[in-house]
């Protein structure tokens, strides 16, 4: 295995994975609440509601409950035998969160927050997005407990992500077009947090990813955790051992997490986390902030941004709209900076080589985000003998993309 | 030197007279007018002026902030020109507090240690950052440390055990936030704001700035009654942003302060502040 891969440097001694982050909210040196004083009250009220929650049997078992008859958990995970034949090397396993309702990972977390707004009595919900995924799945568990629904996503997005914006409207949403800025997802968090900011008593603000302040990082984990859980039992039950490798895509982080946060303390499971290179590393038109960025505080917490040199942050670039973003989740921080996990650039190119592939291999349709995960366990599995595990996170499907792999190859639909 | 805060709070105590605050982007309109924009301020009455420096996010701050921080960024607006411009504002004025107001990255990045002897010597006397809520106020000690006063956000949400907190590491002066929203929103109601900041003033001397959503003569004398100062933010960058040139922007600073300055003066205190 590359040096790059196996990630065991460990530059911060951490004997327990599972211990983060402390009740201020810091995974090591990251994460934290830097927010407004207006939002602080609010965000303390939703920490101490979360951490009673997250003890109580009874919404546990409502949140699994919803997991399986709604969402369709547990998710598969399925051997891609020809693609990994075609590979040559080690084997390529997808965790399925592509077959969840609303074809993503997102929808774990937004029934597990909106399972906590509901029971903190807040009708109505904000959320941000950039693929759109997110959007629609806040959107779809609106409609499901009847509660408003504000979604705010980046002028440009929305052209990309089309049939998601229509997607958010037949389930009842309102999208508002974010102009400032990049029109990015950044800038669909800033208006997000300006609305909350202003109707901050009635309203609750669904994040779509482990970024943003203390508890998002901590409750959007927890609720994504329930993907490596499952793995790690189906690893044991299918193949009788855990895999030797991890890798998921990382925009914000919430797949990944999702995905490793079960196997932090297996130390023998390597973890490489695959960010969005873009047009390439070298022309700096990329999202990968945890490779090429540097600390600083974004949206309310220390992480890995991609800023200037006068902390401005910088517009990002990715084929994919979910990976589009210039801050990381700070538990990834954490996990780079102690040498836990490693996380490396993936370009456009190699994502739509991996989508194709994938596709004409194994019939499966994957989305432009998890497609840098399918091509970044391509990349592992080269170089590992043909006995060896990968375990990927496929963390949604690519009906939402079709329009822009057509477009970008050239073809009208 | 880094006692203009308190000195500056103190004078008007004695004088009876309201404070008046303006925030201004630094660099905008345009970057060669920040220095004479700022002397024109303290001329047509500003007792203290808040300093922005941009930032990219702006999550606290309605479209006049975030275009005029836009616009800075995009002439290439950062700390170090900023504290250049400082500098060059106390060639000609010892006296007035400058107090930078802004969100944390950009400090962050520039590194709090050397920021900290830089802006004070300088001549910079506080800081105000809106992302950073006094349970993390240990990032920037090297700042305390240096003298440079750190400036506390209570808002309408604060509780009252939070309000104890703040009031305990509060420096120079509180800044009550007037309403739950972003900068340059019409929220404002006079009556809440009062009965807020007789709270927060309540067992405590600290003075306390009452900002958000004042935007001329009528909603700074509203607010004004209990509090010891008013800032004022978007409405006079909005103003500023119409102008074409240096002097149309120290015009358009005159025409904006004075009447504020004149109503402030005839309705506080006995000490009528000479026409200018
Ligand atoms: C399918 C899919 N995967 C991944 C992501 C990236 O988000 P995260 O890094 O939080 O998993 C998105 C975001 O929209 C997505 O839709």
């Amino acid at each position: 295995m590359s040096d790059e891969a196996s990630g065991v440097q460990a530059t911060i001694k951490v004997n327990d994975f599972h211990a983060y982050p402390d009740a201020q909210g810091r995974f090591g040196n990251f994460g934290g609440v830097f927010m407004p004083e207006t939002l602080m009250p609010p965000l303390q009220e939703l920490t101490a509601a979360y951490l009673q929650l997250r003890e109580d049997p009874e919404f546990i078992a409502e949140f699994e409950r919803d997991l399986k008859h709604y969402v369709g958990r547990p998710s598969p995970i399925y051997h891609a035998e020809r693609l990994s034949r075609e590979t040559g090397g080690a084997q390529i396993l997808l965790k399925r969160e592509d077959l969840n309702h609303t074809g993503a990972h997102k929808i774990n977390n937004t029934i597990g927050q909106a399972l906590v707004a509901r029971r903190m009595g807040k009708r109505r919900i904000i959320a941000e997005t950039g693929a759109g995924q997110h959007g629609v799945a806040t959107a779809t568990v609106c409609a499901r407990f009847g509660l408003d629904c504000v979604v705010y996503m980046g002028a440009v997005d929305i052209e990309r992500q089309k049939i998601n914006v229509y997607r958010m409207k037949l389930l009842g949403a309102e999208v508002v077009p974010v102009v400032s800025g990049s029109q990015t997802l950044k800038d669909a968090l800033n208006e997000a947090m300006r609305d909350w900011v202003t109707n901050v008593a009635d309203t609750f603000y669904i994040i779509g990813t482990v970024a943003g302040p203390h508890p998002y990082p901590m409750m959007v984990r927890d609720f994504n955790a329930v993907v490596g859980r499952e793995a790690r039992a189906q690893m044991l039950a299918q193949f009788g051992r855990l895999p030797h490798v991890l890798t998921a895509c990382v925009g914000g982080g919430s797949n990944a997490i999702g995905l490793f946060h079960a196997f932090l303390n297996d130390r023998e499971v390597a973890i490489v986390g695959a960010e969005a290179a873009g047009e390439g590393m070298a022309s700096g038109r990329h999202a990968a902030s945890l490779s090429a960025g540097r600390p600083g505080v974004l949206h309310g917490n220390r992480t890995y941004v991609l800023c200037d040199d006068h902390g401005q942050i910088v517009e990002t670039h990715s084929i994919s709209a979910g990976l589009d973003y210039p801050g990381v989740g700070p538990e990834h921080a954490f996990l780079k900076d102690s040498g836990r996990a490693s996380y490396v650039g993936v370009s456009d190119e190699e994502a739509m080589s991996a989508f194709h592939l994938l596709a004409r291999t194994e019939g499966i349709l994957a989305a432009l985000e998890s497609s840098h995960a399918v091509a970044q366990a391509i990349k592992l599995a080269r170089d590992l003998p043909k006995d060896q595990l990968i375990l990927c996170n496929l963390s949604g499907r690519g009906d939402k993309d079709v329009h822009t792999i057509a477009a970008r190859e050239g073809i009208a639909l | 030197m880094s006692c203009r805060i308190e000195k500056r709070f103190a004078e008007l105590r004695a004088r009876q007279r309201k404070g008046l605050i303006p925030f201004i982007t630094a660099g905008d309109p345009l970057p060669n007018a920040s220095v004479a924009i700022m002397h024109a301020l303290v001329d047509y009455g500003a007792d203290l002026i808040e300093l922005g420096v941009p930032y990219s996010d702006p999550v606290a701050d309605g479209p006049t902030i975030q275009h005029s921080s836009e616009r800075a960024i995009a002439r290439g607006v950062g700390i170090e020109q900023i504290l250049g411009w400082v500098r060059e504002f106390r060639e000609r004025d010892v006296d007035t507090p400058i107090v930078l107001m802004g969100y944390l990255n950009p400090l962050e990045i520039y590194g709090y240690r050397r920021f900290a002897t830089e802006a004070r010597d300088a001549g910079v006397d506080g800081v105000l950052l809106v992302d950073l809520p006094v349970e993390e106020s240990a990032t920037i000690a090297d700042l305390r440390e240096a003298g440079l006063r750190q400036i506390f956000l209570v808002a309408p949400t604060t509780t009252a055990q939070r309000l104890a907190a703040i009031r305990e590491q509060a420096q120079g002066f509180i800044y009550y936030v007037s309403f739950a929203g972003i900068t340059g929103a019409d929220q404002l109601d006079p009556v809440a704001v009062r009965q807020r900041v007789a709270r927060i003033k309540q067992g405590s001397d600290i003075p306390v700035a009452v900002g958000f959503g004042v935007r001329d003569a009528a909603s700074a004398v509203a607010v004004a009654e209990r509090a010891d100062a008013v800032v004022i933010g978007s409405a006079l960058v909005a103003r500023l942003a119409t102008t074409a040139d240096r002097e149309a922007a120290l015009v358009a600073v005159g025409g904006f302060l004075a009447p504020i300055r004149k109503a402030l003066d005839s309705t506080s205190g006995p000490q009528r502040r000479a026409a200018l």
